[in-house]
């Protein structure tokens, strides 16, 4: 096993190309060791890219803020433009283990993890973040949800690892939330999660709405009846009881350790109508 | 498997180490460097017995790797008081009997330094949620608490 | 302030009931502090085990040959290397350190070895090859109970029934306590309330994993550092499993980084030195967290029954309980003592309960703080609360009227002496919180609990030092405080400043036997034999003052923390302090200690009544506990710091175990949940601050009124909490950990019904 810690992206990419078996990238660490220790991972060479500068900048850009892919949900959580124009994204990393955790933990991470559980993903991908994909040849920018392809599995190449994350400009009027239900008040993996994102227009009537759910399927589910039961109408109490509905009727979850499928499809419902309302809240009060 | 050399600040001191690719901070701390005071109650970032401050950050140092500290400055328990001057939490941790057993102690102080550092004025509510990664299981955290909300108080007025 | 003392003692303390800072303070905040794992020695190697991932096997054989060619592999050891013992008491122990013809749970250990690094010793567990012939399993308590189990042992036949059994059987034994005829007592009743009742096994969680370091040579001589609640225990099983003079080998106890009753058996300690004498090398053994919740001793899981009976006017008439707990692969679930304690709190005509202890493929139980108590107090608590609110009385008011007092006949046996239980109940119902106003989706919960505490074998040195100061050696592993309270009991009884005495846990070969710091003795029965030590060295003190006043020794007294004439006619010299006596010592007799060996006795059973409040998120089934008051007797509080640790820290791992703890098998038989990312126990923010009230009604039993306060903590919080809940969700909760799942489907199933 070797351990490098490259100083450009080029650079980077290059050592996983090079890679004789298998290469990780090693961002917070806080998924990676937990495998290493377990044996699950065994890599054959470490990539640690938190010596990179692109990767450890939050930069506004024309098109909305980049957080590079080794920032930490806590750099995230101080910076004052990131937590106010998206707070849905920086309250989901901020959810993702302890004050320790977060020291360490970044969104890419989280994302190339593929947990089905990963917290910031369903925030993320309800205000259609992108992930800039970098490879030897090409760099790309790709919508979140479709980095993931199922538990664990994620649609990088072997030379490929992810920049940084866009997270695009908010259209006014527009509000984001994330919620997950665990059992404990901190420490725990999600055992349902609900994002919602929603714009309204000048007499509040939703334009635009995006429902994303998570932990209740092999991955994030875009709930598009949800989204359609909040456009067109005030996101009074009847739209979101059919959010709800449509969210529970979405979820396809497994019984597991975490939970049943009877209580992950109920309980998914109730946290997406419960987001609903504090991206409704939000969406008022931003300009 | 050849090691790695790595030259890193400990509590303010140079220092210098070999270690192997995948060995955690923690294992370099506790038995490279002799430093016992960071201890493992899991391996997973899941009890915060490890806490360390990293550049400033607080950080379980069990999930961070040894090779990862080059350049860095660690704090650890060790580097809290300082000589013969007690640092206030670790004064009202004893005041309070906010230990029993004492093996979580190190890891709180830790963290509740690196709270005070980001919030001097704390409310019950924060404390316990900065903690939360924290695991004691003999107090129940009712003295804990206690204890950093009153060093807390204790350095405000300081 | 909410932690508040009440105490009915008379006799005044110069020093007894303050709060001194610990004498092993400083060494704990400022990470000096020794516990297991932090020990290292030159030449040291590092040793790590192979486990069954079976849940049951035979195990046809065990080939380590790749792994012994490998570098650095120092010792391997397997069934081979352990002789079976011929002490009864050890033959269970030694087929759970290492398995023999079987493995019996997930995380049986098979193999260990010792390398010059951790990373050979990984590599060399791979190296292990093991064959298996996998067995059927069972995980659960009444699915074992049944005919056609697999079974566990071979020729295991239920012990304590009425006829011989006589086919083999997971039932280890049948217990049977009570008194009076329960069935007449249930036809003078005008309501009987019956429910079953299950808790999941749940674990103590020492922050600390077990950890040791051997070193012992081919003459047999060895010395281990370990953390343990009892070293002199684990010196006696280790020589036993070893084949060692009992005298040759010297255990030394490491800080302890918390036990709870877990660490009162051994796991990894005979395989260190099993590879220590084999290596003729020191060995290093430390467990990791996954090791922790697998393979050493959590609680049982339990499944219950308990009916009781009681007239209009709130007088209970019967009592019947049949608990069955399954501990784990080997005899010995703590179902007898839950059968004990079940109805101790009530003064009852008719009572009986019966305990099953069966073995399951789980690994064997260890005492958890109060072993199976909690688990019964669950079950008849949540009973009596239907009850009373069935018969429309305060479940206060039902409690005070039904309760044990002095006199009382006891469920298991004995009369009651002296007992507090009626103060805790008196004074729950006059505490503040009691009257606190509840909101919506909000209930309250009442329970109270009893445990018995123990004495025990407990030997002490007091040493007088050359300037005058006390070095107390107490051979009881301080786990929560305990050298505090030694220091000031010995300060108190020789009228010296607490930091004039230095208390240190002593190793095994400095004295005599002490018996494991378990049941809640330490401060009794260590305290009572440091109070009369220091009386036996005020004695010789006393006899050494009289030598140079030239008068006899019984004309001396003590009097804070001098020698003085009894009297005027003992004539008038000039009192000495302990100080000046410690100095001419040399010229009259040599040096000066106490001693005390005892197996005490009458450590005095204790109470408490717990209240909590809890919300219900009637949406997705999650609880909050909202407040907590903790009443218990203490006897007398030593140091009242960590008696209110004690009642804290009992409080909220009852918490845990009523809300979200639980063990978790696959139908693979393996644990799903062994780490405490998933074995959730509680974290700072998902409690309020936990309020106590100490009550001192002092045991007659010992010189200064203690009672243990460890365990009786943990006895009432899964009934207290499963009453609120029940309160707050308008449904009764019968099944433990309340975790959402379940509190979600019975309000979803109330409200359909």
């Amino acid at each position: 096993m070797r351990f490098e810690s490259p100083q450009t992206t080029k650079d980077a990419v290059a050592l996983l190309a090079g890679a004789k078996g298998k290469g990780r990238v090693l961002a917070g660490g806080t998924d990676l060791l937990v495998q290493m220790k377990s044996g699950m991972a065994a890599p054959d060479v470490i990539v640690d890219i938190k010596r990179i500068p692109a990767m450890k900048s939050i930069k506004a850009e024309k098109d909305g803020m980049r957080v590079g892919a080794a920032v930490a949900s806590a750099e995230m959580a101080e910076h004052a433009a990131l937590a106010k124009g998206w707070p849905g994204v920086v309250e989901a990393a901020d959810l993702i283990g302890s004050t320790q955790i977060q020291g360490r933990a970044t969104l890419a991470g989280n994302l190339c993890n593929g947990s089905p559980a990963a917290d910031s993903v369903p925030a993320m991908a309800a205000i259609g973040a992108k992930a800039r994909v970098v490879g030897p040849k090409k760099r790309r920018d790709v919508l979140v949800e479709k980095i993931v392809t199922g538990p664990g599995k994620i649609s990088l190449a072997k030379d490929e690892l992810i920049e940084s994350i866009l997270l695009p400009k908010r259209p006014p009027r527009s509000g984001d939330a994330y919620l997950r239900f665990i059992p404990r008040t901190e420490m725990d993996i999600a055992v349902a999660g609900a994002a919602v994102s929603l714009t309204l227009d000048t007499k509040g009537v939703c334009t635009d709405a995006r429902v994303i759910i998570g932990a209740v399927g092999p991955r994030i589910i875009d709930v598009k009846d949800g989204a359609k039961a909040l456009i067109g109408t005030k996101v009074d109490k009847a739209a979101l009881k059919a959010m709800e509905a449509a969210c529970s009727a979405a979820a396809t979850p497994i019984d597991d350790k975490r939970g049943t499928k009877e209580f992950r499809k109920h309980v998914v419902g109730v946290l997406a109508r419960r987001a609903g309302q504090i991206a409704l809240k939000r969406a008022k009060g931003s300009k | 498997m050849s090691q790695i050399h790595v030259s890193t600040t400990i509590n303010g001191d140079q220092a210098e180490f070999l270690c192997d690719a995948d060995e955690t901070l923690l294992d370099v701390l506790r038995d490279r460097l002799g430093l016992t005071g960071s201890k493992e109650g899991c391996g997973t970032g899941d009890c915060g017995a490890c806490s360390v401050t990293v550049d400033g950050r607080l950080v379980c140092s069990c999930l961070m790797l040894g090779a990862e500290a080059e350049g860095r400055e660690i704090g650890t328990i060790e580097g809290l008081a300082n000589g013969d001057e007690l640092h206030p939490l670790q004064t009202k941790f004893l005041e309070h009997a906010a230990l029993q057993c004492g093996i979580c102690t190190p890891g709180f102080l830790v963290a509740a330094k690196s709270l005070l550092e980001h919030n001097p004025k704390p409310t019950e509510t924060e404390v316990r949620y900065w903690l939360a990664g924290n695991l004691c299981r003999c107090t129940g955290y009712d003295k804990i608490v206690r204890a950093v909300m009153d060093a807390a108080k204790e350095m405000r007025k300081a | 302030m909410s932690l508040q003392t009440e105490t009915e003692t008379k006799r005044s303390f110069n020093q007894i009931g303050t709060r001194p800072v610990r004498p092993d303070g400083i060494d704990k905040v400022t990470g000096r502090a020794r516990f297991g794992a932090d020990m290292e020695m030159p030449g040291m190697l590092h040793g790590l085990v192979l486990r069954s991932p079976h849940p049951h096997a035979k195990v046809k054989s065990i080939d380590i040959s790749r792994a012994a060619k490998l570098a650095g592999v120092k010792a391997i050891v397997t069934r081979d290397d352990f002789k079976m013992p011929k002490d009864k008491d050890l033959v269970d122990i030694c087929a759970n350190i290492m398995a023999r013809d079987k493995v019996l749970y997930d995380g049986h250990a098979v193999a260990a070895v010792a390398a010059t690094t951790k990373a050979i010793a990984r590599e060399a567990l791979k190296r292990i090859k093991v064959e298996y012939e996998i067995l059927p399993h069972v995980t659960d308590v009444d699915e074992a109970m049944k005919p056609g189990a697999p079974i566990l042992h071979k020729g295991m036949r239920t012990g304590g029934m009425d006829t011989k059994p006589r086919k083999d059987s997971n039932v280890v034994k049948r217990y049977k306590f009570g008194h009076g005829d329960v069935e007449k007592g249930f036809k003078q009743a005008d309501i009987v309330i019956e429910r079953s009742f299950k808790t999941a096994a749940t674990h103590q969680g020492y922050i600390e994993p077990h950890a040791c370091l051997a070193s012992i040579g081919p003459d047999g001589q060895g010395d281990l550092w370990v953390c343990t609640q009892g070293h002199y225990m684990v010196r006696n099983v280790c020589a036993g499993l070893l084949g060692l003079d009992v005298s040759q080998l010297r255990v030394t106890a490491s800080e302890i980084g918390g036990g709870f009753g877990g660490k009162t058996t051994v796991f990894i300690e005979p395989l260190a030195l099993a590879l220590s004498r084999k290596a003729n090398r020191p060995v290093k053994m430390v467990m990791s967290r996954d090791e922790v919740f697998r393979a050493t001793g959590p609680t049982s899981s339990t499944s219950m029954d308990v009916k009781i009976g009681a007239t209009k006017d709130g007088r209970i008439t019967a009592a019947h309980a049949e608990l069955r707990f399954q501990g784990g692969a080997f005899a010995g679930s703590p179902v007898s003592m839950g059968a004990m304690t079940a109805f101790a709190c009530y003064d009852l005509k008719n009572v009986q309960s019966i305990g099953y202890d069966v073995v399951t493929n789980r690994p064997k139980q260890a005492a958890y703080r109060a072993p199976g108590a909690p688990m019964a107090a669950f079950a008849v608590e949540s009973v009596i609360d239907e009850l009373a609110s069935k018969l429309g009385m305060d479940g206060l008011e039902f409690r005070i009227l039904n309760a044990a007092g002095e006199g009382t006949k006891s469920s298991y046996g004995p009369t009651f002496g002296p007992i507090g239980l009626k103060t805790t109940l008196e004074k729950a119902k006059s505490h503040a919180h009691n009257k606190a106003k509840l909101g919506k989706n909000q209930g309250r919960g009442i329970a109270c609990g009893f445990w018995f505490n123990f004495a025990g074998n407990t030997c002490v040195s007091l040493n007088l030092q050359l300037d005058g100061t006390i070095a107390l050696s107490v051979g009881t592993p301080d786990i929560g405080g305990s050298r505090a309270s030694m220091s000031l009991m010995a300060a108190e009884e020789l009228g010296v400043p607490y930091d004039k005495v230095r208390t240190i846990v002593a190793d095994t070969a400095s004295l005599g036997y002490n018996d494991v710091t378990d049941g809640s003795r330490t401060t009794f029965a260590a305290g009572l034999a440091t109070i009369e030590a220091a009386r036996d060295a005020i004695g010789k003190m006393c006899g050494r003052a009289a030598k140079v006043w030239g008068i006899p020794a019984d004309a001396v007294k003590w009097e804070n923390g001098y020698a003085k004439p009894a009297g005027p006619n003992a004539g008038a010299f000039k009192p000495m302090s302990m100080a000046e006596i410690a100095a001419i010592a040399h010229k009259t007799g040599g040096p000066i200690a106490g001693h005390y060996e005892i197996n005490a006795d009458g450590a005095g059973v204790s109470f408490a009544t717990h209240i909590v409040d809890s919300e219900v998120d009637p949406e997705t089934g999650r609880v909050t506990i909202l407040r907590y008051t903790v009443l218990q007797d203490a006897g007398k509080a030593i140091h009242p710091d960590y008696v209110e640790g004690q009642y804290q820290g009992g409080a909220v791992q009852g918490i845990g175990w009523a809300i979200n703890e639980e063990y978790i098998y696959g139908e693979d038989g393996r644990l799903q949940n062994a780490g405490f990312l998933d074995y959730r126990i509680p974290v700072a923010s998902d409690l309020p601050m936990i309020d106590t009230v100490i009550l001192e009604i002092p045991n007659p039993g010992h010189p200064y009124g203690v009672r243990g306060v460890g365990e009786t903590s943990i006895v009432p919080p899964l009934a207290a909490i499963a009453n609120s809940v029940s309160n707050a969700a308008g449904v009764r909760l019968t099944e433990l950990p309340m975790s959402p799942p379940k509190v979600l489907k019975a309000i979803g199933e109330h409200n359909r019904a």
